[in-house]
């Protein structure tokens, strides 16, 4: 009987950590597979290459279309985060805490583009530009992309104003500080983290977005991913694996460095 | 004056969400709004309003079966990451300590890395000389490299994998709330760890589940690139069906049309996600 046991015991165990181990592979693949190929010498997409060299990364370096795309997308990429960060925060202290109804209807408002088919909205975007005669730009591109992002910022900052102790704001109050001089001194450096991550999150969402510049952009004001969309729509461009692997670089960098500036993995958790 | 008064030094005045709310109701639901009024043409120039046509056409049989077909994709991606993903989460809470931030890290990656390069990777793993070919090949298993890409298998498998990270953070979140003492009590009172799973760990982390489960489905059926390039041109799904209208066909009014219906769709799978989630925490709280 004990010995039954211990064997349904083992078989349980080692089936949900074999699939925990494949799991792991698996989310590792992409990027340890992206980067391999990405020094490859051949013109295919063999995995693994033939012979290595870095010649791709050569051939990125003169890209002029892809590195036309990417200026457009950090661009709009940061003007985005820099009016998420605005719109957002100051959204965040007027409705975190209040049980108001109409703090809790606007804060429905501003979280909705997380759920809605970001599809449809970009879609939609594109026929009141044009309905009001506003042709597409960097501007539309900007207020789209404002959109859908600044709730992550709201969710982080919110999160991180919810976890103030309130005897702070009183104290810094009794003291004869204004209110303001309390948000500057107090609220913001203890939020800072929270609004940093958020930040980053809506920047990196921005610059990885399709639905909404799918629409809202053209031949003039192109975006990287939609370039690199269509380029492997077309054929199998190996440059496309050299750009990858420094977007990928880069994400890692940026998020090693948001772990120990504002303990990224954290917030990601809460949100 | 007076209600400056009675707002706590704590708190902040509503009017500063106002900017937010003026863009939003801007430049997110009057868009939303005129997708409704344009839906209602009869014809692409946009000339003759007061037409259901569109809609008619978007519930045919042909219409009808892209929503149907697209639903059925995210039923069958979330049911593959669910499983993967709760065998991650499950060993992720009996790993040593140290390495959990790792897992943590590895699971974000993903999530934060462009969606282009992830689905660029999947062409590479699935292609004709990619590694699930190469590797099979060199068993000796098959002869002849197997179709992989553009096929239903590879997207789903893709898919999966790419909203992977949405599914396993709450899934992590979920069963590190579970008190580790009821398994415990449970495993001392003769059960088996099967047993104790499924009566104890699993309806306990089901509002874990359905958030995952939400969060990788919505994922799943709005995911653009992946369906385009690792599904192929013979696969239809909402997503491509609305830009194949405005972009190669520009029928406004029919992409309308097209998009509410999808939209409408996605809102009472919410619903329906979040009334589970509402049941299952009494569940497990109860």
């Amino acid at each position: 009987m004990a010995h039954q046991k211990d064997f349904s015991t083992i078989l349980f165990r080692g089936t949900l950590g074999f699939l925990a181990a494949l799991t792991v592979v698996l989310l590792i693949a992409p990027t340890a597979v992206v980067l391999i190929v990405s020094f490859t010498d051949g013109y295919s997409l063999k995995f693994p290459p033939v012979s290595y060299s870095t010649r791709w990364y050569v051939e990125l370096w003169n890209a002029s279309h892809l590195h036309f795309a990417a200026m457009n997308s950090i661009q709009v990429g940061l003007a985005t985060t820099l009016l998420s960060v605005v719109f957002g925060v100051l959204a965040s202290l007027a409705i975190v805490g209040s049980k108001s109804r109409a703090a809790r209807t606007l804060d429905s408002l501003f979280m909705s583009p997380l759920v809605l088919p970001a599809l449809a909205f970009g879609f939609a975007a594109l026929m009141t530009f044009s309905a009001v005669g506003w042709a597409v730009s960097i501007t539309t591109l900007i207020i789209g992309h404002t959109a859908v992002c600044v709730p992550y910022v709201i969710r982080t900052t919110s999160a991180a104003l919810a976890q103030m102790d309130p005897a702070l704001l009183e104290s810094s109050a009794s003291l004869g500080a204004s209110r303001w001089y309390s948000f500057r001194f107090v609220t913001l450096p203890l939020i800072r983290p929270g609004v940093m991550a958020g930040a980053f999150i809506a920047f990196m969402s921005s610059f990885d977005n399709v639905p909404v510049s799918l629409f809202l952009r053209d031949a003039r004001t192109d975006m990287l991913p939609i370039r690199m969309w269509q380029d492997l729509e077309g054929k199998l461009d190996v440059t496309i694996a050299a750009l990858s692997g420094v977007i990928i670089i880069f994400t890692l960098v940026m998020m090693i460095v948001m772990e120990r500036v504002a303990g990224l993995s954290r917030r990601l958790r809460q949100g | 004056m007076s209600t400056k008064k009675s707002l706590p030094v704590t708190a902040y005045p509503l009017w500063l969400a106002s900017p937010l709310a003026l863009a939003m109701l801007l430049f997110f639901i009057t868009p939303l709004l005129m997708l409704g009024v344009v839906s209602f043409y009869s014809d692409a120039a946009m000339t003759q309003w007061g037409s259901v046509a569109n809609w008619a056409k978007t519930l045919d049989g042909f219409g009808l079966t892209v929503l149907l077909d697209t639903l059925w994709l995210g039923v069958q991606v979330t049911a593959l990451s669910l499983v993967l993903g709760f065998a991650l989460a499950w060993s992720f809470l009996r790993m040593p300590a140290r390495l959990q931030p790792l897992i943590i890290f590895i699971v974000m990656l993903p999530l934060l890395t462009s969606v282009v390069v992830r689905t660029f990777a999947w062409i590479v793993i699935l292609g004709r000389q990619g590694i699930v070919n190469n590797f099979l090949m060199d068993l000796g298993l098959i002869e002849a490299p197997l179709k992989l890409l553009y096929t239903r298998l590879g997207l789903v498998v893709t898919l999966a994998n790419v909203q992977l990270p949405l599914m396993v953070l709450p899934l992590i979140t979920a069963l590190q709330r579970i008190d580790m003492n009821l398994s415990d009590a449970s495993a001392s009172l003769g059960a088996s760890e099967w047993q104790t799973f499924k009566k104890i760990t699993v309806p306990l982390a089901l509002p874990g589940v359905i958030a995952g489960c939400l969060l990788t489905f919505s994922a799943a059926i709005t995911a653009f690139i992946s369906q385009s390039l690792i599904g192929g041109g013979q696969m239809l799904f909402m997503p491509m069906y609305l830009y194949q209208q405005v972009s190669a066909l520009s029928n406004f009014p029919f992409a309308a049309a097209i998009s509410l219906t999808f939209l409408a769709t996605v809102i009472l799978c919410v619903s329906l996600f979040n009334m589970l989630g509402r049941l299952s925490r009494g569940y497990a709280n109860g």
